[in-house]
């Protein structure tokens, strides 16, 4: 591996561009490096590991026992891309992709930053491992300091060894809140309840997926998280309703369960109800993407080596469908392989035989997904808030009743027309925290589904960038010319 | 509010200042991370309302750590990592165009 931490120290052009340093992208880099591509890996963050391997290689939580086992995995993976030849860049920021224009399509020109440098560099073929963010959780009063995401404090343990002070309570759906909960108990966290919005009815669906599961690695995985979490923290399930109180910051959170409402006074809430793919950078770069039905959530268009519809552009990780981190190294491999194949560096035979036993493995690790993803699908209420005073934008600061009027009175019919209306989805997150709330709410007033009321169109720079680092960029004389008069 | 593990592994001890005052924060850090580790709770005022907002996803999605770092804004704290002698300040609402001028 070539550590860069200058943007000048960036080549101007590489065979493959790889984005984001976790699992899949990592794995994809190594794996592409061993076949004798160039390489570059850009990922923001200062260490590699992503969101799941966080701070793998620096972390100073000392005891391995708090993090567990499935964490320390991560070490191996880093360890075979600093084997490689892979150029990879820490912090730096990648906000454009798009394809060259001085050239015939086959080459895509790459923006990104480093230091508050910005440069433009050129790839033949790019693999987008963006990974998953947090799927939106909200509720009225999520906006106060106090209430983070799930994510947030695992990421705080994992980076820097810090975990909340004082009464928390955990809120929410999903595999993680157990991992979590877990994880911050043995950190020596204060949890004072677990609160479960896990739809009851959810299971019925959940059962006709459950032969698969039963034969799946998280099974067991699983269970042991949920006994052991359960056996030592107050768990409510059966909650329908949450909202935080406290003016100014959060104070306590409210809950509905069976009908009746009660409040539990915290120092902090943290709230997760499953994670979704980051589609900004693959959606601004024209990749084609669909509504799935069983995950809920946007996912782009990919054939079976994770190619995008967009030719040179593939997806691998979980930025391609939410798959956990084992399956996005394995899907980095088989994404690295058919690059190697489109740049003529391996038969089509050799990258069939290399994917065979990856294939294989990847099946395996995704066994019993459709389970979780049937038994953990948020309820109605919490993907579409129903008090109209809940902010969904929390940059523009939108409610669920503004969006409700425009789709309603206004007929606005999608999320694009809603930005022009009521500015959401154009604050700094560029629609990340509020774009899926926004379509879930025209989609419940207009009696449609999300994939007919379709996502924003996002375009780059995906990440901001100031226009000292834009003017800094080298200017081609044509570029130069067609603003002269 | 955040505290360290008791066993947290040690790092060089960073002087770092947020509004002025004079804070310690960790080699390895980040911006974010130093903040709610000293108990800061707000680190912005939004520029609709001026409400007060704290880090929430600390992985570089939701823009809620922006804070003034070097009197350069919009800075996600969560991305930048601490450097000594750091000035760090609150961002405040919306810009003033005698800011901008300025």
């Amino acid at each position: 591996m070539k550590p860069l931490t200058e943007i000048g120290q960036l080549a101007e052009h590489y065979d493959l561009a790889v984005v984001g340093a976790g699992p899949a992208g990592l794995s994809a880099a190594a794996r592409a490096s061993e076949l004798g591509l160039s390489v570059l890996l850009v990922d923001e963050n200062p260490a590699p590991g992503g969101q799941i391997y966080r701070s793998i290689t620096t972390t100073p939580v000392s005891d391995r026992a708090v993090l567990g086992q499935d964490y320390w995995r991560g070490l191996d993976i880093v360890a075979r891309l600093k084997r490689s030849a892979t150029a990879y860049a820490a912090r730096c920021t990648v906000w454009s992709i798009a394809p060259e224009v001085e050239s015939d399509g086959a080459s895509f020109e790459i923006g990104l930053s480093l230091d508050g440098r910005a440069r433009l560099i050129s790839a033949r073929q790019v693999v987008l491992a963006t990974g998953a963010q947090e799927r939106p959780f909200p509720i009225p009063g999520w906006t106060l300091p106090g209430v983070m995401t799930a994510g947030a404090a695992q990421i705080a343990l994992k980076s820097s060894a810090i975990v909340p002070k004082g009464r928390t309570v955990i809120a929410g759906c999903g595999p993680l809140l157990y991992l979590l909960a877990g994880q911050l108990a043995a950190a020596g966290a204060e949890i004072v309840a677990v609160l479960d919005t896990t739809p009851p009815r959810n299971w019925r669906a959940a059962l006709t997926a459950l032969p698969d599961f039963l034969r799946s690695p998280y099974l067991a995985k699983g269970l042991k998280l949920m006994a052991k979490a359960r056996r030592s923290l107050r768990f409510v399930g059966g909650v329908t309703s949450l909202a935080v109180e406290g003016s100014g910051r959060l104070s306590a959170v409210r809950f509905e369960r069976g009908g009746t409402s009660q409040s539990i006074a915290c120092d902090t809430l943290l709230l997760h109800q499953g994670v979704i793919p980051s589609v900004n950078l693959s959606n601004a770069a024209g990749c084609a993407h669909d509504f799935d039905p069983v995950q809920h959530c946007w996912v782009p268009q990919l054939d079976d080596w994770f190619a995008s519809s967009v030719p040179g552009i593939a997806i691998a990780g979980d930025g391609a469908g939410i798959g956990g981190a084992e399956s996005a190294a394995l899907r980095g491999e088989i994404a690295a392989l058919d690059t190697a194949r489109r740049l003529g560096r391996i038969t089509m035979q050799e990258r069939d035989n290399h994917a065979a036993p990856v294939r294989a493995a990847l099946g395996r690790t995704l066994r019993g997904r459709r389970f979780l993803d049937l038994l953990y699908k948020p309820a109605a209420q919490f993907l579409a808030p129903t008090v109209d005073d809940t902010i969904i934008c929390r940059c523009e600061e939108v409610t669920a009743g503004q969006v409700r009027d425009a789709a309603k009175r206004l007929g606005v019919t999608g999320p694009n027309q809603m930005k022009a209306f009521l500015r959401c989805g154009m604050g700094p997150c560029q629609g990340r925290l509020c774009g899926p709330t926004v379509v879930e709410l025209i989609a419940e007033t207009r009696g449609t589904s999300p994939a007919e009321v379709g996502y924003y169109r996002l375009r780059p720079p995906v990440k901001p960038v100031t226009l000292a680092e834009l003017a800094s960029l080298p200017q081609s004389e044509a570029a130069v010319k067609a603003v002269v008069r | 509010m955040f505290r360290p593990m008791s066993d947290a592994k040690s790092a060089a001890a960073l002087s770092f200042s947020f509004d002025g005052r004079p804070l310690i924060g960790r080699d390895g850090d980040t911006v974010a991370a130093s903040l709610l580790a000293n108990g800061v709770t707000v680190c912005r005022e939004t520029p609709v309302s001026g409400a007060p907002r704290a880090p929430y996803c600390l992985m570089g999605v939701c823009f809620e750590c922006l804070v003034v770092i070097d009197g350069v804004g919009n800075r996600q704290g969560c991305m930048v990592p601490l450097r000594d002698g750091m000035a760090i300040e609150t961002q405040h609402g919306r810009r003033q165009p005698e800011e901008i001028q300025g």
